[in-house]
């Protein structure tokens, strides 16, 4: 197939799936800047949310302080902002434009939808209510191209492509929420940080939505190391760095077959997976977990560039 | 203004036998049927049309070309008449074309005078002496023919570079079959849809002889802000080839290929959607982004088909195209089936004169213009804007040619008030292979909505139809 066109599927599935995050962020910011203080002590979630969105540099640079209002305008519905929710959907859509032939009917109808219906929403929503509405709206429309894209889709190299799309993203995603939170995630921060931080690891599993899962996983109350575990080194759980490199080198493994040889993004794929195969927690925590996060979001960084140089060029 | 042939009832009122089955179907439904009909047609065409809206956005609204439920029909003996006249018409045409770039016998002769063709610029200096594969020229044409009697058709215009519209003969045929199933068991019409595996075919007929066994047959469009690029995409997706865009391919060592994601890919037939001027910014606009630096090397060098060829252009300027009945007796020492509209050439004397005379009687079209753009129509323009452009022709005659006000043929279309007659024309596609011509029974009708008005193109408020040819 054409670069360009895989490229688009490629970039189209990542501009979702960060819309979808940035969705989950923001509503596990508004719970926790909800609570009471004495429940999460003095931190300002805002300036956090906009750290593990990872665009605390752009933001500052148009705004003064992080609060709930410009926040909740920079991370969703800035044109400034390459990276909010508006252009994450105007961007996959203009993708999906690009390449209106790769995609099913199905898919098309669920980005352009979503296009269309992002329009009806203005320059932000009037209330809290409504901003509530708006984010539940943006994770339905996530599942909705997802799901069309799995139930629809040719499972060919246009497939491939598209997943790789959501796996490198998610597995970013992921580990940086771990990256802003990790100090919380240490075992020792367990004895300091006493019950202030309940919410604050809630806060961390909704982002993921991982709550629930946590416990049928675990069947414990929550415990900062075992959120570690679950969100990097538990295949079963979708949103961990295990579970995206399984799902990486999966892809990358049926593009090498029908295209009948392998190259350096393979091979990359297959090392991080490795290491996180035969990585535990406690010596994670040992050699210090905010360094393991901090390489694992540069690898997964130099894949993608892998990714793009072997084959969208 | 003389009255206008209407092709369902004639001129004198008697219903004509290809359109018999739809007067009576006219004549047994109720009106709001018919009503009800347009409405879900235009309903199915918005979504179709999301389809088309897509590409347009706010403008959405605007690019929905007004569709008319009403067919306009051809019978069998017509077409096949029509069929003729647009084989030998663009026989000529290549005939022409191969004889410009190469031997020059027609200049030589007298046929057509020498700077027509050589100031002209649509002229490409860079294919003289230049073969092209399989020595055709144009493989795609869209000949635009109006009717003036029963058995009086003109052709109006060549289009020779990138003829569009034919997605809408493919998609108006869909949306007939979906609405009338009734008038399809009533009528036995000739089917369109194989268009896409016609013109694959002909793509592939036109192969270089240096290509690999399983040809690449690529189509290149401007991309998604072109106004066409719906239907470049449609047909690519029809035809099962790969969408181009310039930068997706490259050329080396005079070979041409795409950029996929199993490394670079020979590409040896391209159907460009794109004009010359865009096609390498080393041989023609160096500021043209759209094309591919290189192409014309590897186009001359014969490795890779450019459909339809480079410098087509000089085929469908209007100033030759008053020279076509000439043109056609020279090489094919035939009379020509289909007639030219008699034409004045404003850039000679004589002519100019007469023009100058006759200007409300006449309609001036510039030389090199096209989309109902930049014209006069004489017998119904105010005295202002006539004298305004008897300066205009003054200033640059050469610019402009003459034709008499012809009255297109009606045919029954729904309209505000219910049925009444409005003029249409019809583009019908001739694909011309390296093994035949191949003509679909059909094409793309177009309809002047406004009573009265004469201009068919989409951007001055025409509509289409759906085109049927009645088998038999």
């Amino acid at each position: 197939m054409l670069s360009r066109t895989a490229d688009n599927l490629y970039w189209l599935s990542r501009y979702v799936e960060r819309a979808e995050y940035l969705a989950r962020i923001l509503d596990a910011t508004q719970r926790l800047s909800a609570l009471p203080l004495a429940y999460v002590g003095e931190t300002n979630e805002w300036e956090s949310a906009v750290a593990t969105a990872g665009c605390s540099g752009a933001f500052f640079r148009a705004y003064e302080e992080a609060n709930e209002e410009n926040v909740t305008d920079f991370l969703a519905f800035s044109t400034v902002n390459t990276s909010s929710i508006r252009s994450c959907f105007e961007q996959a859509r203009s993708n999906a434009r690009a390449v209106r032939t790769a995609l099913t009917v199905e898919m098309w109808e669920a980005i352009n939808g979503t296009w269309l219906e992002l329009q009806r929403y203005g320059n932000g929503p009037t209330s809290r209510e409504e901003f509530s509405r708006f984010l539940r709206w943006v994770q339905e429309a996530a599942l909705r191209y997802d799901g069309s894209a799995y139930r629809t889709m040719l499972r060919n190299d246009a497939y491939w492509f598209s997943r790789l799309g959501v796996y490198l993203e998610r597995a970013d995603n992921t580990a940086r929420i771990l990256d802003v939170k990790y100090h919380l995630l240490l075992p020792e921060h367990a004895r300091v940080g006493g019950p202030l931080d309940y919410f604050q690891w809630a806060a961390i599993l909704r982002s993921v939505s991982a709550l629930t899962a946590y416990h049928w996983v675990y069947r414990e109350s929550l415990k900062s190391w075992l959120i570690a575990d679950l969100l990097i080194l538990r295949e079963e759980m979708p949103r961990s760095l295990a579970s995206c490199y399984e799902a990486i080198v999966r892809n990358l493994d049926q593009i090498a077959a029908a295209y009948g040889r392998q190259g350096p993004a393979q091979r990359q794929a297959r090392g991080i997976r490795t290491q996180l195969q035969n990585s535990r927690m406690d010596s994670i925590f040992q050699r210090g977990l905010h360094e393991f996060i901090g390489e694992f979001i540069t690898e997964n960084n130099q894949l993608g560039s892998a990714i793009t140089q072997q084959f969208l060029t | 203004m003389v009255a206008a042939f209407d092709e369902m009832n004639g001129l004198n009122g008697g219903v004509r036998p290809a359109y018999d089955e739809l007067a009576r179907w006219l004549a047994e439904v109720p009106p709001d049927v018919l009503d009800y009909r347009r409405r879900e047609a235009e309903l199915l065409f918005r979504r179709i049309g999301i389809t088309f809206a897509v590409y347009g956005e706010a403008e959405a609204q605007e690019r929905l070309i007004p569709f008319d439920v009403l067919p306009r029909i051809i019978a069998g003996a017509e077409w096949r008449r029509l069929e003729a006249g647009l084989t030998q018409r663009v026989n000529a045409l290549n005939a022409f074309i191969a004889d410009v770039y190469g031997a020059r016998e027609i200049l030589r002769a007298g046929v057509v005078p020498d700077d027509l063709v050589f100031r002209n610029p649509a002229f490409r200096p860079e294919m003289s002496g230049q073969p092209v594969p399989h020595g055709i020229y144009v493989h795609v044409a869209g000949i635009d023919v109006v009717r003036e009697g029963a058995d009086t058709f003109y052709v109006l215009e060549d289009n020779v570079r990138t003829p569009s519209g034919v997605s809408y003969m493919l998609e108006n045929r869909e949306i007939m079959m979906r609405l009338f199933p009734e008038l399809f068991s009533r009528y036995r019409i000739a089917p369109v849809e194989n268009y896409p595996d016609e013109l694959l075919a002909t793509l592939r007929s036109l192969v270089p002889l240096s290509a690999a066994h399983e040809p690449t047959v690529v189509l290149l469009t401007p991309g998604v802000f072109n106004s066409a690029y719906y239907e470049h995409s449609f047909l690519a997706d029809k035809l099962g080839i790969e969408l181009v865009e310039g930068r997706d391919l490259f050329a080396k060592d005079e070979l041409v290929y795409m950029r996929t994601t199993q490394g670079p890919r020979r590409v040896d037939v391209i159907y460009r959607r794109i004009d010359d001027d865009f096609l390498d910014s080393l041989t023609f606009r160096p500021d043209s982004t759209l094309g591919v630096p290189g192409l014309m090397s590897a186009y001359q060098a014969g490795n890779v088909t450019l459909a339809n060829a480079v410098g087509t252009g000089i085929a469908d300027d209007k100033a030759v195209y008053s020279f076509m009945p000439g043109i056609v007796k020279f090489y094919l020492g035939e009379e020509p089936i289909l007639k030219n509209v008699p034409t004045w050439r404003c850039r000679e004397e004589e002519h100019l004169a007469y023009v100058l005379d006759h200007l409300p009687e006449l309609v001036i079209k510039e030389v090199h213009g096209s989309g109902g753009y930049g014209m006069l129509i004489g017998p119904t323009a105010s005295k202002v804007a006539i004298e305004q452009f008897r300066g205009k022709l003054k200033s640059a005659p050469k610019n402009f040619i003459a034709q008499p006000t012809l009255a297109l043929s009606t045919t029954p279309t729904c309209v505000e008030a219910g049925v009444a007659p409005r003029h249409v024309d019809l583009r019908p596609f001739v694909l011309t292979g390296r093994d035949r011509i191949r003509i679909v029974p059909g094409g793309l009708t177009r309809v002047a909505l406004k009573e009265g008005s004469l201009v068919v193109n989409s951007s001055q408020g025409g509509g289409t139809k759906d085109t049927w040819v009645l088998a038999g």
